[in-house]
């Protein structure tokens, strides 16, 4: 039988949850775009060693499993090298490298979409290419892709519960964890589900606004 | 003045352009006109080395543009240049899409760059357009923008790609007005282009291309009533 009433009491302390798994999703967005628009211009450009390391990067990290990559940065890594690291910065880590390639793909094809002519009109005017990226290519590669974007980053927000493997205490782990003492493993998960899917409901309201600020140009 | 000598230009095994040589005088106004896929786009756009010539030296001013060592940037903030497409920049204002290349490249002050851009956009018709996305306008009036810019950047030449091919009949006029007053203000100026009219009106010479090869040098008068080649005969036949 349901029954909530066992697991009201413990309701704030799955909520703390949300600020854990909001500074992981946040923290591996930031690096995520920063290391896929570096990934992207690597693989676009003309230099053939940067494309083939970016190249092998992607085919990696997109090869694998994210909680197998997750777990080797916290397991292995302290092995590896004798350092001790935190559930939080690993899972920062994992996360922001693994969606790293996946963004970068985005951006490859965002960039490729815009207008070829785009590029020429900038070289006519004698623009250099890196200032042609940032002002010219990149904003209009961003605006077409902000959709794929938001469903990265949703898709991030919700896969972001396997951290748990590695004992964060994000939402998924606190359900848990309020499940386990008390045998109330349903209410809780179902408590956990809940705030996922009204975070992922609050990140498509603010996708949507994003795409429409960006399309005043439309 | 734009020298080019045995210009030759290939994509893979097609030869584009088989040996084109020519000089182009400063203020002079010159129209390219020829049968499609005769090679005037890619001369065109050999010039600011958008197409990278096979073989052959091209001079602008001092610069010798295919030299590796010269600075091609450089070279083009001083070629402006006009596309069938026009290109502007979606999501930048007219006057962002004016101001951006002097004020980023030139690096001239943003009052400096508004008031040359607010003055250009007097020129070209378009002052109460300047704070319009480009989708707001209407092909000439896009086509007209892009000419702005591209003097935006006080060149010594501009480059137009079939300025007007792709503009619904009613705006060609605006276009062709805008550029007969540049050419008459003295910009050297050369032009890609199907409209025979303009091409008799505004240029001192046509180059008639075709099949790769610069087969009529001439001016206008002659070419449009008695010209040389049998080439050219046969295509005036077509169009006129």
């Amino acid at each position: 039988m349901l029954d909530f009433n066992a697991v009201v009491p413990s309701i704030p302390y799955i909520l703390k949850g949300i600020g854990v798994t909001l500074q992981i999703v946040l923290g591996a967005t930031i690096m995520g775009m920063v290391l896929g628009i570096l990934l992207a211009l690597c693989k676009i450009g003309k230099v053939t060693v940067l494309r083939i390391i970016a190249d092998f990067y992607t085919s990696i990290f997109r090869g694998t499993p994210l909680v197998l990559q997750l777990m080797i940065i916290y397991y292995a890594i302290p092995q590896l090298f004798d350092i001790n690291i935190d559930p939080m910065p690993a899972a920062i880590l994992a996360f922001g490298l693994n969606s790293g390639a996946y963004i970068s793909e985005i951006i490859r094809g965002g960039i490729n979409a815009v207008d070829k002519g785009q590029q020429e009109a900038s070289l006519a005017l004698g623009i250099p290419y890196a200032k042609m990226m940032k002002d010219i290519i990149l904003p209009q590669a961003m605006k077409n892709i902000m959709p794929a974007l938001m469903n990265e980053f949703i898709t991030l927000n919700k896969e972001s519960a396997i951290v748990t493997v590695i004992g964060a205490l994000d939402i998924m782990r606190r359900a848990y964890v309020v499940g386990g003492s008390n045998y109330h493993y349903l209410e809780a998960l179902m408590i956990a589900g809940v705030i996922y899917y009204i975070m992922t409901l609050i990140l498509t309201f603010l996708g949507k606004k994003l795409e429409k600020r960006m399309s005043r140009s439309d | 003045m734009i020298k080019v000598e045995n210009l030759h230009k290939s994509f893979g095994k097609n030869e584009v352009l088989k040996g084109i040589s020519t000089v182009i005088k400063e203020k002079e106004v010159i129209a390219i006109i020829g049968p499609s896929g005769s090679g005037k786009s890619t001369f065109l756009r050999c010039i600011n080395l958008l197409e990278e010539p096979t073989n052959g030296v091209i001079t602008i001013g001092k610069d010798i543009v295919t030299d590796k060592r010269t600075n091609i940037m450089k070279v083009r903030e001083n070629v402006g240049m006009v596309f069938q497409h026009f290109y502007l920049f979606p999501h930048k204002t007219v006057l962002e899409n004016i101001t951006y290349a002097p004020r980023n490249v030139q690096g001239i002050s943003k009052t400096e760059a508004n008031a040359k851009a607010d003055e250009l956009l007097r020129q070209v018709g378009l002052y109460e357009k300047r704070d319009a996305y480009p989708n707001r306008l209407s092909g000439g009036q896009k086509q007209r923008v892009a000419i702005a810019r591209a003097l935006a950047m006080n060149p010594s030449v501009m480059l137009f790609d079939e300025p007007t091919s792709a503009l619904d009949p009613e705006m060609v006029k605006e276009v062709l007005a805008v550029m007969k007053s540049l050419a008459d203000s003295g910009m050297t100026m050369i032009i890609v282009t199907h409209e025979m009219n303009f091409a008799r009106e505004v240029a001192d010479r046509i180059l008639f291309l075709d099949g790769g090869q610069l087969v009529e040098d001439t001016p206008p008068a002659q070419f449009f009533t008695e010209p040389k080649s049998a080439r050219a005969k046969e295509f005036l036949e077509k169009v006129l």
